[in-house]
């Protein structure tokens, strides 16, 4: 990838749609347009800015514009301005240009926009619109390319509506090195694909989901489990609880027109409970339940390195992130025994509830439906694996994603904005600080910290907020000091950066004791069932900013302070890492041999 | 090297082997075994001579008889009429297609009278498996010149100056090329070979590869100390066993003389060279495409900048060069840039080697100086028009050039003249049509192959080339509108204004250059409905002259769609909606009854 | 093999090798050569014509002459073979009868070196050496 911030020193001036303007050497055509006010339109490029993650294989052609004395048109995402160039982005050859082009992609497309999962959130669609075709040029009957269709338990693939973008390709090889899609086939009946034309599901996908969060289609989708949580919903003789991620609070408004960054954790609390749900809880019970039992296991794990136990296996690596722990069980199987051993927050949530909660209500597991509202695609992966059933019953029946539940809402009529705050049930709706920047790269080690500083050191913290680990690099690094004892940390978000960790670990590079990875850009706020970026990371970045705003709102900031997990131990589970907590919150790890 | 007094140069190109040139050899051999002339004769299997229309052919020199179409059976007589009593066969020897005579001297032949050979210098001269007959030949002095005499910028002022341009297609001067790729700082540079020959028709690289490899490696070694480079990397196409299999050969004996390897002729250069074999996939011919399929990736281009002398083969600066390019070099560092820049137009110096196909007299490799008219090539090199019909057009730059008319024969062909002809020179297929082509299905022929062949990567290219083809086929089966031939020129001019390689950026240019040339012909197939040429099958009708037809009932009967109706001996009648023009009842018509139009 | 570690290694290497190709390089361009022809006919064979052709083509090597040594059918002099044509460039071709290895050599030294007329000359009154073209 290019990058121009080396060389921001030297400027140059050009001329773009007659108005004249200084750039750095370097800046592309398209970037200097934009920062000018003038949007030219884009299909296949996509910038990231904050995440430095950029797509821009030249391909659509969508934004080629004249460039005087240049023979053909210039893409403007890929060509960079030379000093004194004169740029035009709508002479009729241009705008012809663009026109014929996009005709062309939609020739190539099938025309069932109404109802296509993507409508309304297609960049295609859109751009469409904005170019008013309403006719497409080609010759009756034109082939159309047609690839099978592909359902996995996280995300649906049609890749007739593909346009070949190769956003997702991208992602999924450059950003994730998980190496599930690239372009297969050649010209016309190019498409992309798993290797072997393999379903997904075969492939190494970890269903991290971030090629749906930036296909600018249909082409790659979210699989909807709303019509199975309606039905639930509407079946008398069935308990139906909530349990909703730290993140989702975080960008839920923005599918009802609201800001990027706008909490909305009380009236999402109150749709939740207009759509019918017997109970409203917060997977941040979990996440602090989490912190109580992978704390102790790092704790646990320092303390016998110290005493010089060379058998104990450190850096700890979280393992909340669905998508992570199927990344390492694809690639890294001779470091199984290195992640912690406890669940998702989702998945302690859900043993809870079935296990727990159940008792509580006098009620069989059978009956009790457990829903997650989810930031995340790998969630529905991991919800059905076998290893979180009981008699085939899961522990969390259906995840849903932040878009699915704004779908939800608005089927249901429920005016989402005039809906007026309310709070989470207890006990399961409790939670602290700590959990709510799970949802944030860097949040579950800050989390943990907090608690084990204090039970390491028997110390009170003297400062919550551990800023050091906090910030959207995509590896960083922080030594925090345990009253004298150096603990080192490492933090990675998204999957190129945990390989490039787990690499340097397996070679006997670093020295972590404790390492947080996230699969998402961002964390699980730039999940791949968040509301969709359209390509502008400033939207992750204002929810990540939130996020720490909702902690720091808190009274509790601290997991081993929720009175409802204090109380859950006493009466249930005993102590962290009990053997009842250790049936119940913890999990252990498969080989997949996937190439 | 041993004595002989008389050398029979067998072709050992692709060609010639097909028609069972190795047998030839080898009888050739055993017949002067035979005979006890081991020590007199010697059979030379050398690379392609280029006549391939009259192949297989064997020369025997000194006295230059150039035997065609030679069989295994005619070994015996070669040998005991020729060889031993110096009688030619007679039989064997050329027949000018006007004169009739036998033509026994090659020089002699309109084929080659036209000719210089810089880049074929070798082929059909030298064996291309032993490197001594390249040595004799001053192979590798232009290696050791520059190494030991010349700077590498000296070098490179000398192919500057020499006014060599890129032979692929693009026709980029290859000295500024080395030049850039020399000012870039690396700690690895690489120098590429293309050899990923694509364009249909067109053999040119692979016959210099198989004739003479010494001469390309010398050329690799010569950039990579121009440019810094210590490693050489042939891409070749997978298809192009013996091409590959002669450049082993070559590079083994490179490595036993210390030709490659470390510290060449004790000049302290290191270089050496490897083979990567593409798949064959068209677009890989293109720089970019070329080394991603090197790094293993999927053979796409890229938009340039960066080009490949900033950042190409893994990253680092590359130079890619065209196999013909390569074969100049020595050549013009031995004999000079004056030398090389005399032959040639003012902007395009040098020869060109070009693939004569089609519907010509004499298919085959020729290479001429730049400026050579099409007249001249097609009409005294190639013999002209096959059967004696009449020229109607010729297509050059195979699949991404575009169709040359009447008016065209005399423009000297250089690489600016074709560009402003509507064609281009491109890597020098030359396609020759006569009036039994259909420009349309022509045009479309060449789109099939643009739509096979597009990577797929951007747009314009992937679909607007699949949009073309089928325009072009609804043309050619009489549905065409007036408005589809206007939509035509205007999707051409946006995939060539849209697309982001050379392919796609000149696909187009086989519609664009016939509906410019041959507009009528198009006219034809949608307004009247009518293929001039009788090419395409959907557009002749097929009718029964009612005075000539006895009702005899052959046609109804040999009719396999009962299109045909009539009572015996009574005219019969054609189904127009039925005919499925399979030309049956024309086969079958003894009175010449069945009109077709 | 002998590597080649200098350019003078390569110079000494393309000396060696080039009079193998010499037949080749010369039939390349034979007008400005002086060509040799040796009726090489069965009568021409009987009488020791291919002795003749032997030293003919050893005696150039050596000597360098720039010459090019080929083999004719018969020439219907069939009492005085072996019979030698000689062709210099810009003189009118002359045939020798009766050559020996001895003839030979003198063709070589005196005729084609020193431009001396030997004995032995055949008085012709065709065109052309050359096939008819």
């Amino acid at each position: 990838m290019f990058n121009n911030v080396f060389s921001v020193m030297e400027k140059i001036k050009i001329t773009i749609d007659k108005k004249e303007i200084e750039v750095a050497k370097g800046t592309t055509i398209y970037q200097a347009a934009k920062d000018n006010g003038i949007h030219i339109p884009t299909l296949c490029y996509l910038n990231l800015d904050h995440l430095k993650i950029e797509n821009r294989p030249g391909g659509c052609r969508v934004c080629v514009v004249e460039v005087e004395g240049r023979k053909n048109l210039a893409p403007s995402c890929s060509t960079e301005c030379t000093n004194g160039m004169v740029v035009k982005t709508h002479t009729v050859r241009v705008l012809n240009a663009r026109k014929t082009v996009l005709e062309l992609i939609l020739s190539d497309h099938p025309k069932d926009c109404l109802i296509c999962s993507s409508s309304g959130q297609c960049d295609l669609q859109k751009l469409s619109q904005t170019l008013g075709i309403r006719e497409i040029h080609a010759v009756e009957n034109a082939a159309v390319s047609t690839y099978r269709k592909d359902v996995s338990p996280a995300l649906k693939r049609d890749m007739d509506k593909c346009i070949m973008c190769r956003r997702c390709e991208t992602i999924c090889n450059t950003v994730q090195t998980v190496g599930a899609l690239s372009a297969i086939n050649r010209g016309f009946m190019s498409v992309v694909a798993p290797a072997f034309e393999q379903d997904l599901i075969d492939s190494p996908c970890t269903f991290c989901g971030q090629c749906v969060a930036v296909c600018p289609t249909g082409a790659l989708t979210p699989f909807d489990d709303t019509g199975r949580v309606i039905r639930a919903l509407s079946d008398p003789t069935k308990t139906v609880i909530v349990q909703t991620a730290p993140a989702v609070r975080a960008a839920l408004g923005e599918e009802f027109g609201m800001e990027p960054g706008t909490l909305v954790t009380g009236k999402m609390v109150a749709a939740l409970r207009t759509l019918g749900f017997d109970k409203v809880f917060d997977t941040d019970f979990a996440a602090d339940l989490t912190i109580m039992e992978e704390g102790t296991e790092l704790l646990g794990r320092i303390s016998k390195f110290l005493e010089g136990d060379k058998n104990v296996k450190l850096p700890i690596l979280t393992s909340c992130c669905p998508a992570w722990v199927n990344f390492f069980e694809n690639n890294y199987q001779d470091m199984l025994d290195v992640p912690s051993t406890a669940r998702s927050p989702q998945q302690m949530f859900g043993s809870i509830a079935k296990n727990y909660y159940t008792q509580l209500l006098g009620i069989k597991r059978e009956d009790l439906v457990v829903v997650s509202v989810m930031p995340c695609l790998a969630k529905k992966y991991e919800c059905q694996r076998e290893e979180f059933k009981t008699n085939g019953n899961p522990d969390v029946d259906f995840s849903i994603s932040t878009r699915e539940l704004a779908s939800l809402i608005k089927a249901a009529n429920i005016d989402f904005n005039a809906l007026e705050d309310d709070d989470y049930d207890s006990p399961l709706g409790e939670s602290t600080g700590a959990a709510v920047i799970f949802g944030a790269t860097g949040g579950v080690i800050e989390a943990a910290v907090r608690t084990a500083y204090e039970l390491f050191t028997k110390k009170k913290l003297e400062k919550i907020d551990f800023t050091e680990l906090r910030g959207l690099e995509g590896i960083r690094t922080a030594s925090i000091d345990f009253n004298g004892t150096m603990i080192n940390i490492g933090i990675a978000h998204q999957l190129g950066n945990a390989r490039k960790l787990l690499d340097g670990i397996r070679a006997g590079l670093y020295n972590f004791h404790a390492i947080e990875i996230m699969a998402c850009p961002g964390g699980c706020i730039g999940g791949a069932g968040q509301p969709l970026h359209h390509g502008n990371s400033d939207v992750i970045k204002a929810r990540f900013d939130a996020i720490y705003r909702e902690d720091a709102g808190k009274k509790i900031r601290k997991s081993h302070e929720n009175p409802y997990i204090v109380k859950l131990y006493e009466e249930y589970l005993g102590h962290p890492l009990s053997e009842k907590a250790h049936h119940l919150l913890h999990t252990h790890y498969f080989e997949k041999n996937k190439n | 090297m041993a004595q002989y007094k008389m050398h029979l140069l067998v072709c050992g190109g692709t060609g010639c082997r097909a028609s069972q040139s190795e047998r030839i050899a080898g009888n050739l051999k055993e017949e002067i075994k035979n005979l006890g002339l081991e020590n007199e004769a010697q059979v030379v299997i050398t690379g392609c001579f280029g006549f391939c229309e009259k192949g297989p052919i064997v020369k025997i020199v000194p006295d230059n008889t150039f035997y065609t179409q030679v069989k295994p059976e005619d070994c015996k007589e070669i040998i005991s009429e020729h060889v031993l009593k110096g009688r030619k066969v007679t039989r064997l020897l050329y027949e000018d297609p006007s004169t009739k005579e036998h033509i026994s001297d090659s020089k002699h032949m309109g084929f080659y009278q036209k000719q210089i050979r810089i880049a074929l210098r070798n082929c059909g001269f030298i064996n291309p498996e032993n490197i001594d007959e390249y040595i004799a030949r001053d192979g590798y002095a232009a290696l050791g010149k520059a190494l030991t005499e010349m700077t590498p910028q000296q070098v490179i002022d000398q192919i500057k100056k020499s006014g060599l341009r890129g032979r692929g297609g693009g026709g980029f001067p290859t000295g500024l090329k080395w030049e850039i790729a020399a000012g870039n700082k690396a700690d690895q540079k690489y120098v590429v070979c293309n050899a990923d020959e694509g364009d249909p028709g067109a053999f040119m690289d692979r016959s210099i590869l198989e004739g003479d490899p010494h001469s390309i490696i010398e050329a690799m070694a010569i950039c990579g100390y121009c440019i810094g480079a210590t490693k050489g990397i042939v891409y070749i196409r997978a298809e192009y066993p013996l091409a590959i299999q002669r450049l082993k050969i070559a590079a083994r004996q490179c490595r036993e003389y210390g030709l490659l390897g470390a510290d060449i002729m004790g000049s302290g250069f290191d270089f050496d060279i490897e083979l990567r074999y593409g798949a064959g996939a068209f677009v890989c011919g293109e720089e970019t495409a070329l080394i991603h399929s090197m790094e293993g990736l999927r053979g796409e281009p890229t938009v340039k900048p960066p080009f490949p002398a900033q950042s190409g083969y893994m990253g680092k600066p590359t130079n890619v060069n065209n196999v013909e390019t390569f074969a100049n070099v020595p050549a013009i560092l031995l004999k000079g840039a004056e030398w090389f820049s005399s032959i040639g137009t003012e902007k395009s110096k040098g020869t060109k080697v070009f693939a004569l196909a089609g519907k010509i007299n004499n298919v085959g490799l020729i290479e001429v100086p730049m400026g050579t008219t099409l007249r001249e090539v097609i009409f005294e090199i190639g013999g002209g028009i096959k059967d004696g019909k009449k020229f109607k057009a010729v297509q050059t730059g195979g699949p991404s050039g575009g169709c040359l008319t009447e008016k065209h024969l005399d423009t000297p062909i250089d690489f600016d003249n074709l560009i402003a002809a509507g064609s281009m020179m491109g890597s020098g297929g030359m396609i020759v049509m006569d009036e039994d082509d259909c420009m349309v299905s022509v045009a479309k022929f060449y789109l099939e192959f643009t739509v096979d062949e597009s990577c797929g990567k951007c747009a314009p290219c992937r679909v607007g080339n699949k949009r073309l083809h089928e325009m072009l086929e609804k043309i050619c089966s009489g549905k065409g509108t007036i408005e589809d031939v206007e939509y035509l020129k205007n999707l051409g001019a946006v995939i060539k204004d849209t697309a982001l390689c050379g392919l796609g950026q000149t696909s187009p240019n086989p519609v664009l250059s016939t509906i410019e040339h041959f507009y009528d012909e198009y006219k034809a197939h949608v307004t009247e409905r009518i293929c001039p040429a009788g090419q395409c099958k959907a557009l002749k009708l097929y009718t029964i002259l009612a005075d000539k037809c006895t009702g005899c009932t052959a046609c109804s009967r040999s009719c396999p769609v009962g299109a045909i109706s009539g009572e015996k001996r009574q005219p019969h009648v054609i189904d127009a909606d039925k005919c499925i023009r399979c030309g049956a009842c024309y086969d079958k018509c003894k009175f010449t009854a069945i009109h077709v139009q | 093999m002998n590597k080649i570690k200098s350019i003078d290694d390569l110079r000494k290497m393309k000396q060696d090798l080039e009079s193998g190709m010499n037949i080749r390089e010369k039939s390349n361009s034979p007008e400005s050569l002086v060509q040799i022809r040796v009726a090489m006919a069965t009568c021409g064979i009987a009488s020791g014509a291919r002795t003749v052709m032997n030293t003919l083509i050893e005696k150039i090597e050596k000597d360098k002459v720039q010459a090019v040594v080929t083999q004719g059918g018969c020439m219907g002099y069939c009492y005085a073979e072996p019979t030698v044509e000689v062709r210099i460039p810009g003189k009118d071709p002359v045939v020798f009868g009766y050559v020996d290895s001895k003839v030979a050599i003198d063709i070589i030294e005196k005729y084609i070196g020193k431009g001396e007329l030997l004995e032995g000359i055949i008085p012709v009154n065709y065109q052309t050496i050359n096939e008819k073209k």
